[in-house]
């Protein structure tokens, strides 16, 4: 492998893991919190069950 | 009929996020990615990949989630509904049928290929069908035979094992969708996502403590093997080369499942108190990690380990798949639980994806035609089961599954996604659209952004396009500037035309047709709802 491999591996997969643990941070420790955004009765999907 | 209105949505952001990256997450992620960085020199493939992440992918993302919670706002949840909403005119919510017919064809034949995953993570897994010995012509016969490649309706007349398979998957997938959006999509991707993960990165652990198996081919290590996939090559020149650039673009583009007609309809079910600028990102972030760090470090060097340069030269996606891995897993210690590993892994990345595809027929079900749950998803079984089996039987050479993916799993695409950033830039205007997206965003979009989504994104897209027309449709090579139509075409008209083609063709026409008539259907009843509202009577 030559420098200029490593160079590109670690250039492109440290950009994708920089950029993917950055962002799982700020979700998982934002202002926001993860679950419950939203009451589910907000929302109307006209989804319909039964006869 | 009594219906009782069953309200849902997503029960947090994680799980939206996750439910997207499972979208994205395929097939593509682990076996074509690493085959076209190694073909066009990593070095100067990356670059135009990344270049085509931030103009195209991240662009178009955020500009789908914006536009689906839009008029998920407004109460529409499916492409025409949404569509409905976004172009005020009577012809609107006709162009939001290809985010239906997207995602409803291409889960016909994308489904069949789920079964192939699930038929050899359970053939490394229990029993040893797949210790064929080092010669690859094995593996390759034997994936011919498994698939039917080699005669029209061999599955259906000698009860094919994957046949069993296929309705395995093809029920689990429709018992998850039934569900719903957040007891269904969202549980199992909350599930499946970490789990593939988990999965690929013991599969990375082993594949880099590979070493050099064979001490008679010390050049074949490990080390030459992420040299292989990652050793950059002439970059100036390659980067000269239309071919990269397209096909970069389109990694990016499939990859991501912009254009889809999948992240509008997820987004739809958001509110604007919910972020999508964060969330779009992290489903990005989280497909491009599995394709580059996980994808890119797993697949070729794994090959080149045991079959050198000349095993890979020439493989495409299912061959590297479905002939070279299995030999490769076969010859590693312990590789029955590896490969199992691996398979289950791809698995699961093609089961979140397959899911992603039923939600937006059976939401333009629901609310275009006022079915329930169970009716929606009986039609839309019946639908995609008819669809499937036609894939299924023309199984020679692969060709239905070929053609249908040609033109509807990659022009459609690039179609719908022109439509979205057009939409965005220039209709509803970046400074609008610009606003609406940050509605209960935890990020700021850099402000170049807008100049990129505005411009660079539209420029960008149709140029791939016609390069692709230029290269896939008319065959033109840039060397000798000659135009050779290519089988996609020749198989339609030219002097020997292929029946299957033409009737792969005459199927799509008529699902187009289908859900045509539907959503002239639906667009009645929606004026009818809308009527109603006005009058005070409500729907």
């Amino acid at each position: 492998m030559s420098t200029g491999g490593w160079i590109t591996m670690i250039l492109s997969v440290g950009f994708v893991v920089t950029l993917f643990v950055w962002c799982l941070s700020k979700v998982l420790f934002g202002r926001e919190p993860t679950e419950k955004l939203h009451s589910l009765d907000s929302i109307d999907t006209r989804d319909t069950h039964g006869d | 009929m009594a219906n009782a209105i069953v309200k849902e949505a997503w029960t947090g952001r994680l799980g939206v996020i996750l439910a997207v990256a499972g979208s994205a997450v395929g097939l593509g992620n682990f076996l074509r990615f690493p085959g076209l960085a190694a073909k066009y020199g990593s070095g100067a493939f990356m670059i135009a990949y990344f270049t085509s992440l931030l103009v195209l992918g991240i662009s178009i993302c955020w500009a789908e989630w914006t536009l689906g919670r839009y008029a998920g706002q407004k109460g529409f949840h499916s492409s025409p509904g949404i569509f409905h909403v976004l172009i005020r005119h009577p012809m609107g919510k006709f162009i939001g049928v290809l985010g239906v017919i997207i995602p409803v064809v291409i889960y016909m034949y994308y489904v069949y290929i789920e079964a192939w995953v699930a038929g050899y993570a359970y053939y490394f897994l229990f029993t040893d069908k797949l210790s064929l010995g080092g010669d690859v012509a094995a593996y390759k016969n034997f994936w011919v035979k498994f698939i039917g490649a080699h005669e029209n309706g061999f599955l259906l007349s000698d009860g094919g094992e994957v046949i069993w398979f296929l309705l395995a998957v093809f029920i689990l997938n429709f018992i998850i969708i039934y569900r719903g959006l957040a007891k269904g999509i969202e549980f199992f991707c909350r599930w499946a996502m970490p789990a593939l993960v988990l999965l690929a990165l013991v599969v990375l652990g082993r594949v880099l403590t590979l070493g050099t198996p064979n001490p008679d081919l010390p050049e074949q290590s490990l080390i030459n093997g992420l040299g292989f996939m990652w050793n950059p090559g002439h970059v100036g020149e390659q980067l000269l080369n239309p071919e990269l650039w397209l096909a970069a673009a389109g990694q990016i583009f499939f990859s991501l499942s912009v254009g889809f007609g999948v992240i509008i309809t997820y987004a739809s079910y958001l509110t604007d108190k919910d972020d999508v600028v964060l969330s779009g990102l992290t489903a990005s972030a989280a497909n491009e990690f599995c394709e580059v760090a996980l994808g890119g470090m797993i697949t070729v060097p794994a090959a080149f380990v045991f079959l050198g340069a000349a095993g890979l030269a020439g493989q495409g996606t299912f061959g590297l798949g479905f002939q070279v891995l299995p030999l490769v897993f076969s010859e590693m210690p312990v590789g029955w639980l590896f490969g199992g590993m691996f398979f289950f892994l791809l698995f699961l990345a093609a089961i979140t994806s397959s899911l992603s595809m039923l939600q937006p027929g059976i939401a333009f079900l629901e609310e275009g035609l006022g079915l329930n749950r169970k009716q929606a998803v009986a039609l839309l079984g019946l639908l995609t089961a008819i669809g499937c089996l036609f894939v299924v039987y023309f199984s020679k050479d692969i060709k239905a599954l070929d053609t249908i993916d040609f033109w509807v799993g990659t022009v459609c695409i690039f179609l719908m996604a022109t439509v979205i950033i057009l939409y965005f830039g220039w209709i509803m205007g970046i400074e609008r659209g610009w606003r609406e997206a940050h509605k209960g965003a935890e990020i700021r979009i850099p402000g170049f952004f807008r100049f990129i989504i505005r411009y660079l994104s539209p420029l960008y897209l149709i140029t791939i396009f016609a390069l692709f027309v230029l290269f896939n449709v008319f065959g033109w090579n840039p060397q000798t500037g000659a135009f050779t139509p290519t089988s996609y075409v020749s198989d339609l008209v030219g002097e020997h035309p292929d029946e299957v083609a033409r009737m792969s063709i005459a199927l799509i026409v008529l699902i187009i047709a289908f859900f045509v008539i539907l959503i002239g259907q639906a667009g009645k009843r929606w004026d009818g709802l809308a009527a109603d509202q006005a009058k005070g009577g409500g729907p």
